[in-house]
């Protein structure tokens, strides 16, 4: 079954049409790369996915289970948050929390929803224990095992982003998302970002990648989604999409990222 | 008046005298603190309505603000003062709840405005990435946005704080016995450095409370915005 689908979402601001009817399903472990030009609507998609923007028309489904329906009234706090937590996504400009030290970042919201748990107070100690131990693990994952105490204001932005990933991990999310995850760095820590992204593609996270690199959409991605103007106008594999395009804009697209 | 003038009688007129700025400097004091603590929270419950997504409440909120802001404060204090008696027959316990009441509400709706401004600066992205984490709406704004914004009206607060301090000296005018008032019954009598030694007082009280806020943002300096 797929572990995503998405049905024929629309979204508009005011009186302009973003998204257009966008449908596309993956399957767990699947890694989908979304490509297309400034303004076609990727963003917006990411974020209609998300719960951050509400879509005007549709239904998205997690393991055939509907979370979203466009026509469905108010959903209970708790079981908006469970929907929620199918996903993680990780941000262009970070946004970790600047009060907070890398590894609090990370245990802030897992020992909020520990202290729901009927058993938080017997088991206290323990259960802080296994959260503190999960944060520091998934930092040394991504190299920053001397850091586990500094502030996002004492790192760097390749360092932010990887403390940001390992935040978007740390709750197990179904499925992860990134939303142009180098476009605010430098081209050489772009590379130790993309270095990440693939360690977590061999371990067969599912995953959509919101990219201009396409060199590493080739590399990485199972499949390319290529959007253009709200609708999907290419889905395939790399092969397919980026050397034979069927559609003139994507050609034309390509050939201007290439050179 | 007041016991310690008479208890400092013995030392002296002017020993007796500084007894008299002192006891008025209390009023103040009392005054300062009071209206802090009640002008911090009730602000807060303007902010939230002036911030309310229902227009109703937040047109009421936005118009009660400019009202207070927009007149004198010491205009207020009358209004509190005579006003209940006037029209309801309520008189007011004394004149020191009067004044506690007017800077109350002054105050609040100062430190609505800075609450409001330091809430909107805080990026969209802070709340969408707590809500992207499972965070409930109130979890995101007391464990996320509070400390941020608290970080960021430390120092427009101080601001206030001082300019408080001077402004409890206005309760003089529906007769609260502050200092300055203290001070003015000496100048009846021909002895007028009681006045300007009222300025000791206030600049006292600003030096420490520039001491603390100094403290303050060292200690939230720890990270930035
Ligand atoms: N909150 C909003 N209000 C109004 N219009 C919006 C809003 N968000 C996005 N748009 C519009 O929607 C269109 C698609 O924006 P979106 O950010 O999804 O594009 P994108 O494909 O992510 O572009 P980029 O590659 O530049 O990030 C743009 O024309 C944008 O102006
Ligand atoms: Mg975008």
């Amino acid at each position: 079954m797929a572990i995503l689908e998405v049905k024929n979402i629309y979204k508009s601001f005011g009186d302009v049409e973003v998204l257009k009817g966008i449908s596309f399903s993956m399957e767990r472990g699947e890694i989908i790369a979304v490509l297309g030009s400034s303004g076609s609507g990727k963003t917006t998609l990411l974020r209609c996915i998300n719960f951050l923007e509400r879509a005007t028309k549709g239904e998205i489904y997690v393991d055939g289970n509907c979370i979203f329906d466009a026509e469905e009234g108010r959903v209970s706090t708790a079981e908006m948050r469970a929907r929620q937590l199918n996903f993680g996504l990780v941000f262009q400009s970070f946004n970790l929390f600047p009060q907070y030290t890398a590894l609090e970042n990370l245990t802030l919201a897992a020992r909020l929803q520990a202290k729901e748990k009927p058993d938080f107070k017997k088991n206290k100690k323990l259960i802080l224990k296994n959260i503190n131990e999960r944060a520091a693990f998934l930092l040394g994952k991504m190299g920053l095992e001397d850091k586990l105490d500094a502030y996002p204001c004492e790192l760097s932005g390749g360092q932010q982003q990887r403390v940001s990933i390992a935040r978007a991990l740390m709750l197990s999310p179904k499925i992860l998302f990134f939303d142009e995850p180098t476009s605010a760095l430098d081209p050489e820590i772009t590379q130790e970002i993309l270095k990440i992204i693939k360690r977590l593609a061999a371990r067969h996270v599912t995953m959509i990648i919101v990219t201009h690199e396409i060199e590493f959409a080739r590399n990485v991605a199972d499949r390319i989604i290529f959007m253009n103007d709200g609708i999907v106008i290419e889905d395939g594999t790399p092969e397919d999409v980026i050397n034979n395009p069927k559609n003139e804009r994507t050609r034309a697209f390509l050939s201007k990222m290439m050179d | 008046m007041g016991s310690l003038f008479e208890y400092f009688s013995a030392f002296g007129p002017n020993a007796a005298r500084w007894a008299s700025l002192f006891e008025g400097f209390g009023q103040n004091l009392l005054l300062f603190f009071v209206t802090l603590i009640t002008a911090i929270p009730i602000g807060l419950v303007i902010t939230y309505c002036s911030m309310s997504r229902f227009k109703p409440l937040m047109l009421l909120s936005r118009t009660f603000v400019w009202i207070i802001r927009g007149t004198p404060l010491m205009l207020q204090l009358f209004v509190v003062w005579f006003v209940p008696g006037l029209l309801f027959d309520v008189h007011m316990k004394s004149r020191m709840t009067a004044a506690m009441i007017a800077f109350s509400i002054n105050y609040a709706a100062y430190f609505s405005e800075i609450y409001r401004g330091g809430i909107e600066s805080i990026p969209k992205g802070q709340y969408e990435a707590g809500q992207v984490l499972g965070m409930t709406k109130a979890q995101v704004f007391f464990r996320v946005v509070l400390m941020q914004v608290i970080k960021r009206i430390t120092a427009p607060m101080g601001n206030e704080f001082m300019t408080l301090v001077k402004d409890t000296s206005l309760a003089r005018t529906i007769a609260v016995a502050e200092i300055l008032m203290s001070a003015e019954r000496f100048t009846k009598q021909g002895v007028i450095w009681p006045l300007f030694a009222t300025a000791l007082f206030f600049l006292a009280m600003c030096g420490l409370l520039t001491l603390l806020l100094n403290h303050i943002e060292k200690k939230l300096s720890y990270y930035n915005v």
